[in-house]
Protein backbone atom coordinates (compact mmCIF):
# COMPACT_ATOMS: atom_id res chain seq x y z
CA UNK A 1 0.00 0.00 0.00
CA UNK A 2 1.12 3.59 -0.87
CA UNK A 3 1.76 6.32 1.61
CA UNK A 4 -0.29 9.17 1.05
CA UNK A 5 -2.27 9.75 -2.18
CA UNK A 6 -0.96 12.95 -3.28
CA UNK A 7 -4.69 14.46 -4.97
CA UNK A 8 -3.55 17.87 -6.00
CA UNK A 9 -2.06 16.00 -9.30
CA UNK A 10 -5.36 15.02 -10.28
CA UNK A 11 -6.67 15.83 -13.86
CA UNK A 12 -9.71 16.91 -12.35
CA UNK A 13 -8.22 19.26 -9.36
CA UNK A 14 -7.30 22.82 -10.77
CA UNK A 15 -4.39 24.16 -9.32
CA UNK A 16 -5.16 26.13 -5.82
CA UNK A 17 -2.65 29.04 -4.42
CA UNK A 18 -3.13 30.99 -1.20
CA UNK A 19 -2.96 34.87 -1.71
CA UNK A 20 -1.52 37.15 0.96
CA UNK A 21 -3.31 39.69 2.62
CA UNK A 22 -2.21 42.73 -0.49
CA UNK A 23 -2.65 40.38 -2.59
CA UNK A 24 -6.08 39.85 -1.53
CA UNK A 25 -7.18 43.61 -0.61
CA UNK A 26 -6.23 44.26 -4.08
CA UNK A 27 -8.89 42.14 -5.43
CA UNK A 28 -12.08 42.75 -3.30
CA UNK A 29 -10.75 46.40 -4.05
CA UNK A 30 -10.93 45.44 -7.54
CA UNK A 31 -13.89 43.88 -7.70
CA UNK A 32 -15.52 46.34 -5.38
CA UNK A 33 -16.79 42.93 -2.82
CA UNK A 34 -16.54 41.71 0.64
CA UNK A 35 -15.38 38.37 1.23
CA UNK A 36 -19.19 37.08 2.36
CA UNK A 37 -19.99 37.89 -0.75
CA UNK A 38 -17.25 35.09 -2.75
CA UNK A 39 -17.70 31.83 -3.51
CA UNK A 40 -16.37 29.60 -0.28
CA UNK A 41 -14.69 26.46 0.71
CA UNK A 42 -13.97 24.60 3.33
CA UNK A 43 -10.96 25.45 5.19
CA UNK A 44 -10.80 20.65 5.27
CA UNK A 45 -10.96 20.32 1.50
CA UNK A 46 -8.89 17.58 0.49
CA UNK A 47 -7.47 20.29 -2.33
CA UNK A 48 -5.93 22.77 -0.25
CA UNK A 49 -4.52 20.93 2.56
CA UNK A 50 -1.24 21.71 2.09
CA UNK A 51 -1.52 25.22 2.21
CA UNK A 52 -1.88 25.48 5.75
CA UNK A 53 -4.97 27.72 5.33
CA UNK A 54 -6.82 29.59 7.92
CA UNK A 55 -10.77 31.41 8.00
CA UNK A 56 -10.68 33.99 5.68
CA UNK A 57 -7.99 33.66 3.64
CA UNK A 58 -8.24 33.63 -0.09
CA UNK A 59 -7.70 30.75 -2.63
CA UNK A 60 -6.80 31.39 -6.16
CA UNK A 61 -8.12 28.46 -8.64
CA UNK A 62 -6.59 28.32 -11.83
CA UNK A 63 -9.20 26.57 -13.83
CA UNK A 64 -8.99 24.93 -17.27
CA UNK A 65 -11.87 25.87 -19.12
CA UNK A 66 -13.63 24.96 -22.63
CA UNK A 67 -14.18 28.23 -23.31
CA UNK A 68 -11.68 30.77 -22.21
CA UNK A 69 -8.91 28.44 -21.63
CA UNK A 70 -7.71 29.38 -18.29
CA UNK A 71 -9.97 30.89 -16.11
CA UNK A 72 -9.59 32.19 -12.77
CA UNK A 73 -11.59 31.95 -9.61
CA UNK A 74 -11.70 32.97 -6.26
CA UNK A 75 -13.12 31.08 -2.93
CA UNK A 76 -12.35 32.46 0.69
CA UNK A 77 -12.21 29.72 3.63
CA UNK A 78 -14.80 29.29 5.83
CA UNK A 79 -14.87 27.22 8.81
CA UNK A 80 -17.23 24.28 7.50
CA UNK A 81 -19.11 23.59 4.45
CA UNK B 1 3.44 34.90 -40.92
CA UNK B 2 1.38 35.74 -37.77
CA UNK B 3 2.77 38.89 -36.18
CA UNK B 4 2.74 37.60 -32.26
CA UNK B 5 4.07 40.88 -30.93
CA UNK B 6 0.86 42.28 -32.46
CA UNK B 7 -0.65 39.06 -30.61
CA UNK B 8 0.30 39.78 -27.26
CA UNK B 9 -1.33 43.33 -27.13
CA UNK B 10 -4.80 41.18 -27.09
CA UNK B 11 -3.44 38.48 -25.23
CA UNK B 12 -5.53 38.71 -21.97
CA UNK B 13 -8.42 40.73 -23.73
CA UNK B 14 -9.56 38.10 -25.69
CA UNK B 15 -9.72 34.43 -24.92
CA UNK B 16 -6.44 32.64 -25.69
CA UNK B 17 -8.72 29.80 -27.79
CA UNK B 18 -9.98 32.31 -30.27
CA UNK B 19 -6.18 33.77 -30.14
CA UNK B 20 -5.37 30.39 -31.20
CA UNK B 21 -8.45 29.85 -33.88
CA UNK B 22 -6.79 33.15 -35.34
CA UNK B 23 -3.35 31.81 -35.56
CA UNK B 24 -4.73 28.92 -37.81
CA UNK B 25 -7.25 30.85 -39.80
CA UNK B 26 -4.65 33.97 -40.36
CA UNK B 27 -2.12 31.74 -41.98
CA UNK B 28 -4.83 29.91 -43.96
CA UNK B 29 -5.38 33.09 -45.86
CA UNK B 30 -2.15 34.36 -45.76
CA UNK B 31 -3.02 37.87 -44.09
CA UNK B 32 -0.45 41.09 -43.81
CA UNK B 33 0.27 42.77 -40.62
CA UNK B 34 -2.51 45.57 -41.09
CA UNK B 35 -5.13 42.80 -41.97
CA UNK B 36 -4.31 40.43 -39.37
CA UNK B 37 -4.65 43.99 -37.04
CA UNK B 38 -8.17 44.63 -38.63
CA UNK B 39 -8.84 40.66 -38.09
CA UNK B 40 -8.21 41.22 -34.23
CA UNK B 41 -9.62 44.78 -34.17
CA UNK B 42 -13.06 43.41 -35.04
CA UNK B 43 -12.53 40.03 -32.61
CA UNK B 44 -12.04 41.90 -29.96
CA UNK B 45 -15.04 44.38 -30.37
CA UNK B 46 -17.23 40.80 -31.67
CA UNK B 47 -16.35 39.25 -28.16
CA UNK B 48 -16.88 42.54 -25.99
CA UNK B 49 -20.22 42.69 -27.34
CA UNK B 50 -21.09 38.92 -26.57
CA UNK B 51 -20.34 39.24 -22.94
CA UNK B 52 -23.21 39.19 -20.84
CA UNK B 53 -24.35 42.58 -20.10
CA UNK B 54 -24.80 43.43 -15.75
CA UNK B 55 -28.36 42.68 -14.90
CA UNK B 56 -28.94 39.66 -17.45
CA UNK B 57 -31.14 37.16 -16.02
CA UNK B 58 -28.73 34.62 -16.74
CA UNK B 59 -30.60 32.26 -14.36
CA UNK B 60 -33.36 32.23 -16.55
CA UNK B 61 -31.46 31.80 -19.46
CA UNK B 62 -29.97 28.57 -18.15
CA UNK B 63 -33.03 26.90 -16.44
CA UNK B 64 -34.98 27.64 -20.13
CA UNK B 65 -31.87 26.07 -22.00
CA UNK B 66 -32.08 23.04 -19.88
CA UNK B 67 -35.46 22.67 -19.75
CA UNK B 68 -36.48 22.56 -23.44
CA UNK B 69 -34.42 19.96 -24.20
CA UNK B 70 -34.88 17.71 -21.35
CA UNK B 71 -38.52 17.68 -21.85
CA UNK B 72 -37.54 16.43 -25.13
CA UNK B 73 -35.19 13.88 -23.52
CA UNK B 74 -37.82 12.37 -21.71
CA UNK B 75 -40.39 12.12 -24.70
CA UNK B 76 -37.56 10.08 -26.27
CA UNK B 77 -36.43 8.15 -23.66
CA UNK B 78 -38.71 5.07 -23.85
CA UNK B 79 -37.47 4.60 -27.85
CA UNK B 80 -34.09 4.00 -26.69
CA UNK B 81 -34.87 1.22 -23.76
CA UNK B 82 -32.91 -1.95 -23.85
CA UNK B 83 -29.24 -0.76 -24.97
CA UNK B 84 -26.63 -3.23 -23.69
CA UNK B 85 -23.46 -2.63 -21.86
CA UNK B 86 -23.20 -2.38 -18.10
CA UNK B 87 -26.78 -1.42 -16.28
CA UNK B 88 -26.30 2.59 -15.54
CA UNK B 89 -28.98 5.21 -15.12
CA UNK B 90 -29.10 7.34 -17.76
CA UNK B 91 -31.01 10.14 -19.52
CA UNK B 92 -33.44 12.40 -16.97
CA UNK B 93 -33.55 10.32 -13.96
CA UNK B 94 -29.94 10.59 -13.35
CA UNK B 95 -29.84 14.48 -14.60
CA UNK B 96 -32.55 14.39 -11.94
CA UNK B 97 -29.97 12.87 -9.66
CA UNK B 98 -27.00 15.22 -10.37
CA UNK B 99 -28.66 18.49 -10.53
CA UNK B 100 -30.65 17.02 -6.90
CA UNK B 101 -27.14 16.54 -5.52
CA UNK B 102 -28.54 12.99 -4.22
CA UNK B 103 -26.74 11.78 -1.69
CA UNK B 104 -27.13 8.05 -2.53
CA UNK B 105 -27.12 7.35 -6.23
CA UNK B 106 -28.79 4.85 -8.23
CA UNK B 107 -25.55 2.95 -9.97
CA UNK B 108 -22.36 4.52 -8.55
CA UNK B 109 -19.50 3.87 -10.97
CA UNK B 110 -15.87 4.02 -11.13
CA UNK B 111 -13.20 5.19 -13.45
CA UNK B 112 -10.26 3.35 -12.83
CA UNK B 113 -6.89 4.11 -15.31
CA UNK B 114 -3.93 1.94 -14.11
CA UNK B 115 -0.18 3.35 -14.59
CA UNK B 116 0.79 0.99 -17.07
CA UNK B 117 -1.26 -1.27 -19.23
CA UNK B 118 -1.13 -4.81 -17.90
CA UNK B 119 0.99 -7.26 -19.90
CA UNK B 120 -1.56 -10.19 -20.06
CA UNK B 121 -4.60 -11.53 -18.49
CA UNK B 122 -3.56 -12.95 -15.48
CA UNK B 123 -2.41 -9.70 -14.40
CA UNK B 124 -5.44 -7.83 -15.24
CA UNK B 125 -7.35 -10.51 -13.68
CA UNK B 126 -4.84 -10.12 -10.69
CA UNK B 127 -5.83 -6.77 -10.71
CA UNK B 128 -9.85 -7.26 -10.87
CA UNK B 129 -9.99 -9.61 -7.93
CA UNK B 130 -7.87 -6.87 -5.88
CA UNK B 131 -10.55 -4.65 -6.57
CA UNK B 132 -14.31 -6.83 -6.76
CA UNK B 133 -15.38 -7.88 -3.86
CA UNK B 134 -15.48 -11.36 -3.07
CA UNK B 135 -17.73 -12.69 -0.29
CA UNK B 136 -17.69 -15.96 1.48
CA UNK B 137 -20.87 -16.83 -0.97
CA UNK B 138 -18.81 -16.48 -3.49
CA UNK B 139 -16.01 -18.85 -2.68
CA UNK B 140 -17.89 -21.79 -1.31
CA UNK B 141 -19.30 -25.10 -2.87
CA UNK B 142 -21.51 -25.83 0.43
CA UNK B 143 -22.62 -24.38 3.75
CA UNK B 144 -24.82 -26.43 5.39
CA UNK B 145 -26.52 -26.59 9.69
CA UNK B 146 -25.02 -29.18 11.64
CA UNK B 147 -27.86 -29.80 13.83
CA UNK B 148 -26.74 -32.55 16.12
CA UNK B 149 -23.51 -30.23 17.55
CA UNK B 150 -25.41 -26.82 16.87
CA UNK B 151 -22.68 -25.38 14.66
CA UNK B 152 -22.52 -24.45 10.75
CA UNK B 153 -19.85 -26.37 8.56
CA UNK B 154 -18.87 -24.60 5.40
CA UNK B 155 -16.92 -26.29 2.52
CA UNK B 156 -14.63 -23.64 0.42
CA UNK B 157 -14.63 -24.20 -3.48
CA UNK B 158 -10.96 -25.44 -3.99
CA UNK B 159 -10.21 -24.49 -7.57
CA UNK B 160 -12.28 -21.03 -7.40
CA UNK B 161 -10.14 -20.57 -4.19
CA UNK B 162 -6.90 -21.35 -6.77
CA UNK B 163 -8.00 -18.95 -9.55
CA UNK B 164 -8.57 -16.25 -7.07
CA UNK B 165 -5.56 -16.82 -5.33
CA UNK B 166 -7.05 -16.85 -2.11
CA UNK B 167 -5.71 -19.23 0.80
CA UNK B 168 -7.96 -20.72 3.00
CA UNK B 169 -6.61 -19.31 6.37
CA UNK B 170 -7.35 -15.73 4.71
CA UNK B 171 -10.52 -17.06 4.26
CA UNK B 172 -11.00 -18.41 8.06
CA UNK B 173 -9.50 -14.93 9.65
CA UNK B 174 -11.66 -13.01 7.17
CA UNK B 175 -14.81 -14.98 8.83
CA UNK B 176 -13.66 -14.53 12.08
CA UNK B 177 -13.44 -11.25 12.15
CA UNK B 178 -16.54 -10.43 9.84
CA UNK B 179 -19.19 -11.05 12.74
CA UNK B 180 -18.56 -11.47 16.48
CA UNK B 181 -19.85 -14.43 18.72
CA UNK B 182 -18.72 -16.74 16.25
CA UNK B 183 -15.53 -19.11 16.63
CA UNK B 184 -14.01 -20.59 13.63
CA UNK B 185 -11.97 -23.83 13.36
CA UNK B 186 -10.99 -26.21 10.52
CA UNK B 187 -11.25 -29.93 10.65
CA UNK B 188 -11.19 -32.04 7.80
CA UNK B 189 -10.91 -29.89 4.73
CA UNK B 190 -14.02 -28.18 6.28
CA UNK B 191 -14.49 -24.68 8.21
CA UNK B 192 -16.60 -25.06 11.05
CA UNK B 193 -18.46 -22.17 12.47
CA UNK B 194 -19.49 -22.23 16.13
CA UNK B 195 -21.61 -20.11 17.62
CA UNK B 196 -20.89 -18.12 21.44
CA UNK B 197 -24.00 -17.77 22.80
CA UNK B 198 -24.91 -18.64 26.14
CA UNK B 199 -28.73 -20.36 24.47
CA UNK B 200 -27.72 -21.72 21.26
CA UNK B 201 -31.03 -22.26 19.31
CA UNK B 202 -31.62 -23.16 15.76
CA UNK B 203 -33.02 -20.30 14.48
CA UNK B 204 -30.19 -18.19 15.99
CA UNK B 205 -27.90 -20.78 13.74
CA UNK B 206 -29.54 -20.23 10.79
CA UNK B 207 -29.65 -16.45 11.56
CA UNK B 208 -25.55 -16.24 11.43
CA UNK B 209 -25.32 -19.15 8.72
CA UNK B 210 -27.03 -16.67 6.68
CA UNK B 211 -25.10 -13.39 7.46
CA UNK B 212 -21.66 -15.24 7.23
CA UNK B 213 -22.09 -16.08 3.66
CA UNK B 214 -21.95 -12.10 3.14
CA UNK B 215 -18.48 -12.48 4.77
CA UNK B 216 -16.23 -9.95 3.27
CA UNK B 217 -13.20 -12.15 2.20
CA UNK B 218 -11.44 -9.92 -0.56
CA UNK B 219 -11.37 -6.76 -2.39
CA UNK B 220 -12.76 -3.88 -1.77
CA UNK B 221 -16.59 -3.50 -0.19
CA UNK B 222 -19.35 -2.37 -2.32
CA UNK B 223 -17.73 -2.98 -5.80
CA UNK B 224 -19.59 -5.78 -7.23
CA UNK B 225 -18.49 -5.75 -10.51
CA UNK B 226 -15.42 -4.53 -12.27
CA UNK B 227 -15.41 -4.78 -16.34
CA UNK B 228 -12.27 -3.79 -18.58
CA UNK B 229 -13.22 -1.66 -21.35
CA UNK B 230 -10.87 -0.55 -23.93
CA UNK B 231 -11.29 3.00 -24.34
CA UNK B 232 -8.79 4.32 -27.61
CA UNK B 233 -5.72 2.91 -26.83
CA UNK B 234 -5.79 2.60 -23.19
CA UNK B 235 -7.15 -0.17 -20.62
CA UNK B 236 -9.68 0.96 -18.07
CA UNK B 237 -11.41 -0.83 -15.45
CA UNK B 238 -15.24 0.22 -15.04
CA UNK B 239 -16.23 -0.76 -11.82
CA UNK B 240 -19.99 -1.16 -10.30
CA UNK B 241 -19.73 0.51 -7.08
CA UNK B 242 -17.67 3.37 -5.52
CA UNK B 243 -14.76 3.45 -3.31
CA UNK B 244 -12.34 5.98 -4.32
CA UNK B 245 -10.13 6.07 -1.27
CA UNK B 246 -9.82 2.36 -1.17
CA UNK B 247 -9.15 1.98 -5.15
CA UNK B 248 -6.39 4.32 -5.05
CA UNK B 249 -4.47 3.10 -2.57
CA UNK B 250 -3.98 0.28 -4.84
CA UNK B 251 -0.09 0.95 -6.54
CA UNK B 252 -1.19 0.38 -10.10
CA UNK B 253 -4.17 2.78 -10.31
CA UNK B 254 -3.08 5.83 -11.64
CA UNK B 255 -4.37 7.98 -8.99
CA UNK B 256 -4.11 11.39 -11.02
CA UNK B 257 -7.13 10.14 -13.26
CA UNK B 258 -9.30 7.58 -11.83
CA UNK B 259 -12.94 9.52 -11.05
CA UNK B 260 -16.36 8.54 -9.70
CA UNK B 261 -19.42 9.24 -10.92
CA UNK B 262 -20.34 10.28 -6.96
CA UNK B 263 -20.14 14.31 -6.64
CA UNK B 264 -19.99 13.13 -2.59
CA UNK B 265 -17.41 10.99 -3.22
CA UNK B 266 -15.49 13.20 -5.17
CA UNK B 267 -15.63 16.03 -2.86
CA UNK B 268 -14.49 14.23 0.01
CA UNK B 269 -11.32 12.70 -1.84
CA UNK B 270 -10.59 15.42 -4.58
CA UNK B 271 -12.25 18.57 -3.19
CA UNK B 272 -14.68 21.01 -4.25
CA UNK B 273 -13.77 21.66 -7.40
CA UNK B 274 -13.10 18.25 -8.69
CA UNK B 275 -16.46 18.30 -7.63
CA UNK B 276 -17.56 21.17 -9.91
CA UNK B 277 -15.80 19.45 -12.76
CA UNK B 278 -17.79 16.16 -12.33
CA UNK B 279 -20.62 17.44 -12.33
CA UNK B 280 -20.26 19.48 -15.12
CA UNK B 281 -18.70 16.12 -16.89
CA UNK B 282 -21.52 13.57 -15.59
CA UNK B 283 -24.39 16.08 -16.96
CA UNK B 284 -22.94 16.75 -20.42
CA UNK B 285 -22.11 13.13 -20.58
CA UNK B 286 -25.93 12.27 -19.99
CA UNK B 287 -26.48 15.49 -22.38
CA UNK B 288 -24.31 14.07 -25.27
CA UNK B 289 -25.49 10.69 -25.01
CA UNK B 290 -29.35 11.91 -25.75
CA UNK B 291 -27.65 13.99 -28.60
CA UNK B 292 -29.11 17.36 -26.87
CA UNK B 293 -26.92 20.29 -26.98
CA UNK B 294 -26.72 22.51 -24.02
CA UNK B 295 -24.33 25.56 -24.08
CA UNK B 296 -21.30 24.27 -21.41
CA UNK B 297 -21.53 27.82 -20.20
CA UNK B 298 -24.51 27.07 -19.15
CA UNK B 299 -23.92 23.63 -17.10
CA UNK B 300 -20.76 25.51 -16.00
CA UNK B 301 -22.83 28.07 -14.48
CA UNK B 302 -24.81 25.22 -12.52
CA UNK B 303 -21.94 23.59 -11.31
CA UNK B 304 -20.81 26.67 -10.14
CA UNK B 305 -23.74 27.85 -8.49
CA UNK B 306 -24.26 24.39 -6.74
CA UNK B 307 -20.27 24.74 -5.22
CA UNK B 308 -20.65 28.16 -4.20
CA UNK B 309 -20.73 27.19 -0.41
CA UNK B 310 -18.06 25.10 -0.75
CA UNK B 311 -20.45 21.80 -0.14
CA UNK B 312 -22.94 20.33 -2.55
CA UNK B 313 -25.98 22.06 -2.58
CA UNK B 314 -28.52 20.59 -5.16
CA UNK B 315 -31.10 21.99 -7.06
CA UNK B 316 -33.95 21.49 -4.69
CA UNK B 317 -35.98 23.82 -1.66
CA UNK B 318 -33.26 22.08 0.41
CA UNK B 319 -30.19 23.49 -1.47
CA UNK B 320 -29.65 26.32 -3.12
CA UNK B 321 -33.69 27.61 -3.38
CA UNK B 322 -33.57 26.72 0.59
CA UNK B 323 -30.56 29.42 0.90
CA UNK B 324 -32.24 31.78 -0.83
CA UNK B 325 -32.88 35.39 1.44
CA UNK B 326 -36.58 36.09 0.05
CA UNK B 327 -38.87 34.27 2.17
CA UNK B 328 -41.49 34.67 -0.78
CA UNK B 329 -38.79 33.56 -3.48
CA UNK B 330 -38.62 30.65 -1.37
CA UNK B 331 -42.37 30.07 -1.01
CA UNK B 332 -42.92 30.42 -4.99
CA UNK B 333 -40.62 27.45 -5.66
CA UNK B 334 -41.90 24.25 -3.25
CA UNK B 335 -43.86 23.87 -0.29
CA UNK B 336 -44.89 27.69 -0.09
CA UNK B 337 -47.22 27.29 3.42
CA UNK B 338 -44.73 25.93 4.81
CA UNK B 339 -42.20 28.86 4.28
CA UNK B 340 -44.52 31.46 4.82
CA UNK B 341 -45.61 30.04 8.27
CA UNK B 342 -42.13 29.59 9.73
CA UNK B 343 -41.17 33.48 7.96
CA UNK B 344 -44.36 34.41 10.27
CA UNK B 345 -43.54 32.45 13.11
CA UNK B 346 -39.68 33.97 13.59
CA UNK B 347 -40.53 37.49 11.97
CA UNK B 348 -38.86 37.84 8.94
CA UNK B 349 -38.50 40.29 6.97
CA UNK B 350 -38.31 40.49 3.16
CA UNK B 351 -36.16 42.86 1.32
CA UNK B 352 -37.50 42.53 -1.81
CA UNK B 353 -34.12 42.44 -3.61
CA UNK B 354 -34.83 39.58 -6.27
CA UNK B 355 -36.76 39.14 -9.05
CA UNK B 356 -39.46 36.75 -7.57
CA UNK B 357 -40.79 38.42 -4.87
CA UNK B 358 -40.65 41.70 -6.57
CA UNK B 359 -42.96 39.97 -9.43
CA UNK B 360 -44.78 38.42 -6.83
CA UNK B 361 -46.11 41.83 -5.41
CA UNK B 362 -46.27 43.59 -9.01
CA UNK B 363 -42.91 45.91 -8.45
CA UNK B 364 -40.20 46.11 -11.29
CA UNK B 365 -37.70 43.76 -10.85
CA UNK B 366 -33.98 44.88 -10.65
CA UNK B 367 -32.90 43.53 -13.61
CA UNK B 368 -31.79 45.10 -16.90
CA UNK B 369 -32.48 48.47 -16.80
CA UNK B 370 -34.67 47.83 -13.21
CA UNK B 371 -30.83 47.52 -11.69
CA UNK B 372 -29.04 50.49 -11.75
CA UNK B 373 -30.23 51.60 -8.38
CA UNK B 374 -28.16 48.83 -7.06
CA UNK B 375 -25.25 49.45 -8.59
CA UNK B 376 -24.83 53.30 -7.70
CA UNK B 377 -24.59 52.43 -4.09
CA UNK B 378 -22.01 55.17 -2.83
CA UNK B 379 -20.67 54.01 0.30
CA UNK B 380 -18.91 50.80 1.00
CA UNK B 381 -19.18 48.68 3.69
CA UNK B 382 -18.00 50.04 6.79
CA UNK B 383 -18.54 53.12 5.80
CA UNK B 384 -15.50 54.02 3.94
CA UNK B 385 -16.17 56.48 0.81
CA UNK B 386 -15.13 55.64 -2.58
Amino acid sequence: MSEEINITKHIFVPKHTKLTEEEKEKILEEYNISLSQLPKISKNDPAIKELEVKKGDLIKIERKSPTIGKSIFYRVVVGNA
Amino acid sequence: MIDEGLLKEYKGKVPEPLLNDFRKHATDFNLNKKQQKEVLDKLLERYMTSKIHPGEAIGVITAESFGEPSTQMTLRTFHLAGVAEANVTLGLPRLIEIFDARKEIKTPMMEIHLKSQPKDDRELERLISMIKEIKLSDILSEISVNILHMYIEVKLNKSRLRDLQIKEEEVLKAIQVSMKNIEVSEKDGLLIIKPKLKEITLPAVYAIKEKVKLAHVKGIEGISQVLPVKRKDELILMAAGSSLKKVLEIDAVDETTTISNDIFEMVRVFGIEAARQTIINESSKVLNDQGLEIDARHIMFISDLMTTTGGIKGVTRSGITGEKESVLARASFETPIVHIINASLSGETDYLNSVVENILINQPVPLGTGLPSLVTSMKKEGGKKK
